[in-house]
C-alpha cells in the first residue's frame, strides 16, 4: 500500500521521481523514490489504490518518450546551439526558470517584449499588494471601535490618492529592477523583443520595425503569461471601464464602482476601493459570490468582507453590455439572467472594473510552425509541461509554463513549473504536485487555501471509496489574534481519517496567506497529520491556529502504527 | 457542515401538535397526526455555551427547507456555525431576529410541515413571542456592544417580521430630481451603501430625493430622510407655539427632543464653570452696517470673530474625550445654535477661521435653509468644536448656556445695547455693549484660558478690521 511503499523507499522529502533510465546522476540519491510526486494532475491522482507496480508502469511510460527525445541530443555538441535554454517571457515563471537554469549550469537567455516582471510584478500581485497594504491600514484607522478597543485614539484618517498610486508604482519598479538585476548578475541574457517559435529549437525575436534575430536553443520554455479577459460586449476605455491593468494605477477613486466577477481579483479590488471610500456593486455570473473558494470559507468571507461593507451584489447575471461614461452620461451596464438570458436590470455607475479572469497571451507565438493548436488560447501540455501538438504527440524540447498553459494561473505556480522543467532538461525527472501549491487572496482578513475544497474532496472520496473528515479551528480561540483584536476567522482541514493524509487546508483570518505554508509544505512532502501534530509552534503565535487544527483531527489508530518520521533521541 | 450539531434540532416532543383548524372538516384524520409545527431551538454548539447569537438567517419565512439544509448561522462563544434542519418543512416564523440572542434550548423559529400551516405557526409565534420577543429584544439591548464588534452586519437585519417598517413620511419626497436611469421614476437608482442604510434605518427609498451624481440616491440622502422622518414623526403635535399645545396631555419627545434631552443630561457629568465679559460693539455695528448689503449677517460676523480668537487660543477649541487628555481639534468649526420647530439644532460653520466672511455668510444662509427644511447632513450639525448661542435678538442681555457634550466650550451672547459708560479719561459716554458668557469644561479649559480668550475676542470685536481680511 501507499504508506508502506513510500516508507520502504526512504525518507519522504521531495517530489522527485527516480529516473532509472536517464544517465544516472551521481548526485541523485534514492531520496527521489518518493512517488507521491507522481501525482499527475491536480485532481487526477488516486491516493488509495497506488501500488508499487502501478508506479513502475507509470514511470516507464513517461520514459519511453524521454529516451527518444534525449537520444537525438546525446552527444550533440552544445556549441551547435546558441543557448541551452531560451525562455520566452520574463514574468515570474520565466524568472524562476532562468534562475534555476543558471544554478544548474545552463546557458540561458530570456526574451521579453514588454517589461521584465510580467503581469505579477507590473500589473498584478505586486502593485495590488501595495494598494492592499494601504487599504488594510485605512481600514484599521477607520474602524473606531477597533481602535477604541485597543485604547487608541486616532482622528479622521485620510489619504492622498496620488501618494497611494505612487507607492504601488514605486513598489513595482523596485521589484522589477530587483528581478532584472538578479538575472543580469547571474549571466542570463535578456533579449528584447517579441519571441516567436519558428521551428524546432529555433526562436526569432525582435522589436517592431527592426530586423529579427534568430537564436537556437536546446530547450525552449514558453512563459508568455496572460492578459485580462474582457468578455464581448464590454467596451474598455481605460478610464471609466477598466481592467486590473488600469485599476492598479489608481488614477481615480470613483464614488461607485461595479466589479464584474467576484474571484480573487474582484475581491481584492473591492477591499481596496471600499477602504478608500468607494461603494461597490459586484456582478457575478454564478449563483454565489466567490465561486472558487471552499463554500464554507466563501460564506464566512461574505459575512465579513461583503455584508458589513458598502457593497451590494447581483448574482446569476451576465453583464452583456458595458458602455463607458461619456457626454455626461454614467457608465451603463446591461444585465441579463445567466440562465434564462432575459434582460434583468440596467445599472448606472461611475466606473466598472472587469475582473472576469485572465486569457492566455499566446497570439503570435508561431505555434502553427510546429503544428501546435491552442485550446481557448492555452497551450496544451502534459503533466511535465511538455507541449502537445495537434496530433497529440509531444513536441520535443518545447515546454510551456504558467498562465499560458492554464493549469494553475498563479505566479508561484508558474515559477514552480519552470523549475520543474529545468529539472527535467537537466536530467532529473520531476512532476510538480499542483495540489501542494497554495493560493491566497489578500483581503482583510486574508483567505488562503491549498489542495482540495470540501466538495472536491468528497467527490473524490466517493469515487475512490475512502472516508473524508473535516476539522476546524477558530481564530477566536487564538491568543495572538485576540491580542490584535482580530478574532474573526477559521481554519479548516480536510483529511483522510484512515491514513492521516491532508487533502486540503483553507484559512480565513489574520495573515492567512502566511499561515498556509505549513499545510502546503506538509502536502508537498507527504507529511501526515499524525506526524505534524507533534511539531511545536511558538506561543503565542497565529501559527497555533494550524497547530490546533492538526491536533483536533481524528486519525484512526490503525494509521498511527507506522514509524514516526524521526526516532526519539535524547539530547 | 454542522453534522456534529445533529442533536441541536431537538424534534420537539412538546411541540405544538395542532388540531385541524375549524372549517377544514373534510380533512382526513391522518393529516391531523402528521401535521405538526416544530420548534427550532437554539443549539448548544459547545459545552460552555449558554446562549447564542443569531448571526444570520439563511432562509426567510415561508421558505421551504429540506433535510440537512442550513437554516441559520449562530455565533457561540467560540465560533460561528451553520445550523441545519433535520426535518423537511417550511420555515414558518422567525422568533429571534438576526442579531438577537437566545439562551440555549429556547425556541428561535417555527418549522411547519406543510405550507398551509405557515399562517397558523405565525399566529402561534406571535402569541408566544409577545413575551419572548420582548425578552430577546432586551437581550439585544444588553449586548449591543458585543454585537457591533462581532458582526457589524447585524443591524442590517430585522426587516423580516416584528414591527412594520416605519417608512419615512411621503412629504420628504418634495423635490423631483429624477435620475435619468430611473426611467421617469419607475426605478430607484441608489448606491450600494444607500440601499444598506435605507434597510437599516427603515427608510423607503421611493420617498428619498437623490442628490448624488445624476440624481442618484446616496447615503447622505438616506440619512437626511431618516432624520427628517424622525423629526416629522409626530406631525402637528409638539407645536412650538402655545396655541398648538393641548393642555393636560403628555407628549413624548420627538427624536430630536430626545437627543437634546440625552445631551443635556450627559452634560451633567462635565465639571463646567462660567466666565463673563462685556464687549463694546460700536465698531462691529458700524462694520455690519457697511457690509450688510453684501449679504453678511451678524451671526457670521460673530462666528468669524470667535473663530479668529479661537485660533489664538487653541485650548479653548479643545475638548476632553476620555477624562485623561486634551483633544486639540485640528479645525475650528463654530456651531451656532438655532431653534427650529420643536427643537434645537446646531449647524456648523466649518473652518470659520479660514473661510472669508462673505463665503461664511453664504454658507450660514444655506445651513439655515437646510435646517428649516430638515435636510442637514450629520456632518453639518455634529462636527462643531465650539458653540455659539445668541439670544440677543430677543432682547436678552445675559444668559448661561449648557455645554454640549464632546466640546470644550460654548459662548452665550446677549443683546448689544446702548449703555452709559465712563471712559478712562473721566468722561461719560454712550457705547453699545454686549455681554458674553462662556461655559467651559474645566478639565481642559481653565479660568485664565477663558479670560485670555475673551480679551482677544473683545479686541477683535472692538477693532474688527481683521474680520473682512
Amino acid at each position: 500500500m501507499h504508506s508502506i511503499c513510500s516508507q520502504a523507499t526512504a525518507v519522504p522529502r521531495s517530489n522527485f521521481a527516480f529516473d532509472s533510465h536517464a544517465p544516472a546522476l551521481p548526485t541523485s540519491k534514492p531520496i527521489n523514490l518518493r512517488f507521491c510526486g507522481l501525482r499527475k494532475e491536480a485532481f487526477g491522482f488516486s491516493g488509495l489504490t497506488h501500488s508499487c507496480s502501478s508506479r513502475v508502469r507509470f514511470t516507464s511510460r513517461g520514459h519511453s518518450k524521454r529516451i527518444s527525445a534525449s537520444a537525438e541530443n546525446n552527444g550533440t555538441p552544445p556549441k551547435s546551439f546558441d543557448y541551452d535554454l531560451i525562455i520566452i517571457g520574463a514574468g515570474v515563471g520565466g524568472h524562476g526558470a532562468a534562475l534555476h537554469a543558471v544554478e544548474k549550469g545552463l546557458k540561458t537567455a530570456i526574451i521579453e517584449g514588454d517589461v521584465v516582471g510580467g503581469t505579477c510584478v507590473n500589473r498584478g500581485c505586486v502593485p495590488s499588494k501595495a494598494l492592499l497594504a494601504v487599504s488594510g491600514k485605512m481600514r484599521e484607522l477607520q474602524s473606531e471601535h477597533h481602535m477604541k478597543a485597543l485604547g487608541l485614539q486616532v482622528s479622521a484618517a485620510g489619504y492622498d490618492r496620488q501618494g497611494v498610486a505612487d507607492h504601488a508604482n514605486n513598489l513595482a519598479s523596485k521589484i522589477r529592477s530587483n528581478l532584472t538585476n538578479s538575472m543580469k548578475a547571474l549571466g542570463v541574457d535578456i533579449l528584447t523583443g517579441f519571441g516567436t517559435v519558428v521551428g524546432p529549437q529555433k526562436v526569432k525575436y525582435g522589436k517592431v520595425g527592426f530586423p529579427d534575430n534568430i537564436v537556437t536553443a536546446k530547450d525552449i520554455i514558453i512563459a508568455t503569461g496572460s492578459v485580462p479577459f474582457v468578455p464581448k460586449g464590454i467596451e474598455v476605455d481605460g478610464k471609466t471601464v477598466i481592467t486590473s491593468d488600469h485599476a492598479l494605477k489608481l488614477e481615480s477613486v470613483p464614488d461607485w464602482i461595479a466589479i464584474v466577477g467576484s474571484g480573487y481579483i474582484g475581491l481584492e479590488f473591492s477591499d481596496v476601493y471600499t477602504a478608500l471610500g468607494s461603494e461597490v456593486t459586484f456582478i457575478e455570473a454564478l449563483d454565489q459570490l466567490m465561486p472558487g473558494f471552499d463554500p464554507e470559507i466563501g460564506k464566512l468571507a461574505q459575512r465579513v468582507l461583503i455584508n458589513p461593507r458598502k457593497i451590494d451584489y447581483h448574482t446569476g447575471v451576465f453583464a452583456t453590455k458595458i458602455t463607458p461614461a461619456k457626454d455626461g452620461k454614467p457608465v451603463t451596464i446591461e444585465l441579463i439572467d445567466a440562465k434564462t438570458k432575459e434582460p434583468k436590470d440596467t445599472l448606472e455607475v461611475d466606473a466598472a472594473l472587469i475582473a472576469t479572469g485572465r486569457a492566455p497571451f499566446t497570439n503570435g507565438l508561431g505555434l502553427e510552425n510546429i503544428n501546435v493548436e491552442t485550446q481557448r488560447g492555452f497551450v496544451p501540455v502534459d503533466e511535465r509541461m511538455r507541449v502537445i501538438d495537434a496530433n497529440g504527440n509531444l513536441v520535443p524540447h518545447l515546454y510551456c509554463i504558467g498562465d499560458a498553459n492554464g493549469k494553475m494561473m498563479l505566479a508561484h505556480a508558474a515559477s514552480a513549473q519552470g523549475i520543474s522543467v529545468v529539472e527535467q532538461v537537466t536530467g532529473r525527472d520531476h512532476v510538480l504536485n499542483h495540489l501542494s501549491i497554495p493560493a491566497a487572496c489578500f483581503t482583510h482578513p486574508e483567505i488562503s487555501m491549498v489542495g482540495l475544497t470540501e466538495p472536491q474532496a468528497r467527490e473524490k472520496a466517493e469515487k475512490e471509496g475512502f472516508e473524508v473528515s473535516v476539522a476546524k479551528t477558530s481564530f477566536k480561540a487564538n491568543t495572538k489574534a485576540l491580542a490584535e483584536n482580530e478574532g474573526e476567522g477559521i481554519a479548516k482541514l480536510i483529511y483522510r481519517p484512515d491514513n492521516g493524509e491532508i487533502l486540503g487546508v483553507h484559512i480565513f483570518g489574520l495573515h492567512a496567506a502566511d499561515l498556509i505554508h505549513e499545510a502546503s509544505n506538509a502536502i508537498a512532502l507527504g507529511t501526515r497529520i499524525q506526524d505534524i501534530k507533534f511539531a511545536v509552534h511558538a506561543h503565542p503565535t497565529l501559527s497555533e491556529v494550524l497547530d490546533e487544527l492538526f491536533k483536533s483531527a481524528k486519525v484512526k489508530a490503525t494509521a498511527l502504527s507506522h514509524v514516526p518520521v524521526s526516532e526519539p533521541v535524547a539530547v | 457542515m454542522a453534522n456534529v450539531l445533529q442533536t441541536s434540532f431537538l424534534p420537539s416532543t412538546s411541540s405544538l401538535r395542532r388540531t385541524p383548524i375549524s372549517g377544514s372538516k373534510g380533512k382526513s384524520p391522518v393529516l391531523q397526526v402528521k401535521a405538526k409545527i416544530r420548534e427550532i431551538f437554539m443549539p448548544a454548539l459547545s459545552s460552555t455555551m449558554t446562549e447564542g447569537k443569531i448571526v444570520s438567517w439563511m432562509k426567510s419565512e415561508g421558505d421551504k427547507l429540506s433535510k440537512g439544509e442550513s437554516v441559520v448561522v449562530v455565533e457561540s462563544d467560540k465560533a460561528d456555525m451553520d445550523v441545519e434542519s433535520f426535518h423537511e418543512g417550511f420555515l414558518a416564523a422567525i422568533m429571534v431576529e438576526e442579531g438577537g440572542v437566545a439562551p440555549v434550548g429556547s425556541a428561535i423559529a417555527l418549522l411547519a410541515e406543510t405550507e398551509d400551516e405557515i399562517a397558523e405557526a405565525k399566529a402561534k409565534s406571535q402569541s408566544s413571542s409577545s413575551s419572548s420577543s420582548s425578552s430577546s429584544q432586551k437581550a439585544v439591548e444588553e449586548q449591543p456592544k458585543q454585537i457591533e464588534e462581532a458582526a457589524p452586519d447585524v443591524p442590517a437585519a430585522s426587516s423580516v417580521a416584528a414591527a412594520p417598517p416605519v417608512s419615512a413620511p411621503k412629504t420628504v419626497a418634495l423635490g423631483s430630481a429624477v435620475h435619468p436611469a430611473s426611467e421617469g421614476g419607475k426605478r430607484i437608482v441608489a448606491s450600494p451603501y444607500a440601499k444598506k442604510l435605507a434597510k437599516e434605518l427603515k427608510v423607503d427609498l421611493w420617498t428619498v430625493v437623490g442628490t448624488g451624481p445624476m440624481g442618484r440616491i446616496v447615503a447622505k440622502d438616506v440619512e437626511a430622510a431618516a432624520v427628517a422622518g424622525a423629526v416629522d414623526a409626530s406631525p402637528g403635535k409638539p407645536a412650538p407655539v402655545a396655541p398648538g399645545i393641548e393642555l393636560g396631555t403628555v407628549v413624548p419627545f420627538t427624536t430630536m427632543q430626545g437627543a437634546v434631552s440625552r445631551n443635556m443630561v450627559e452634560s451633567l457629568s462635565v465639571p463646567t464653570f462660567r466666565v463673563g465679559y462685556t464687549i463694546t460693539t460700536n465698531a462691529l455695528d458700524a462694520l455690519y452696517k457697511k457690509i450688510k448689503s453684501k449679504g453678511v449677517t451678524m451671526t457670521a460676523l460673530l462666528a468669524k470673530a470667535t473663530a479668529l480668537a479661537l485660533a489664538q487660543h487653541p485650548v479653548v477649541n479643545s475638548c476632553c474625550r476620555d477624562g485623561n487628555s486634551f483633544t486639540y481639534n485640528s479645525s475650528i468649526n463654530v456651531a451656532v445654535a438655532v431653534a427650529i420647530d420643536g427643537g434645537l439644532i446646531t449647524p456648523v460653520l466649518q473652518d470659520a477661521d479660514k473661510v472669508d466672511i462673505y463665503t461664511l455668510s453664504r454658507k450660514w444662509k444655506e445651513l439655515v435653509d437646510k435646517a428649516r427644511a430638515k435636510q442637514l447632513q450629520p456632518h453639518e450639525y455634529n462636527t462643531g468644536t465650539f458653540t455659539l448661542s445668541n439670544l440677543g435678538m430677543f432682547g436678552v442681555d445675559r444668559f448661561d448656556a449648557i455645554l454640549p457634550p464632546g466640546t470644550g466650550a460654548i459662548m452665550a451672547v446677549g443683546a448689544s445695547q446702548p449703555t452709559v459708560v465712563a471712559s478712562k479719561d473721566g468722561r461719560i459716554g454712550m457705547k453699545n455693549q454686549m455681554q458674553v458668557n462662556v461655559t467651559a469644561d474645566h478639565r481642559v479649559i481653565y479660568g485664565a484660558d477663558l479670560a485670555a480668550f475673551l480679551q482677544t475676542l473683545a479686541k477683535i470685536v472692538e477693532d474688527p478690521k481683521d474680520l473682512t481680511f
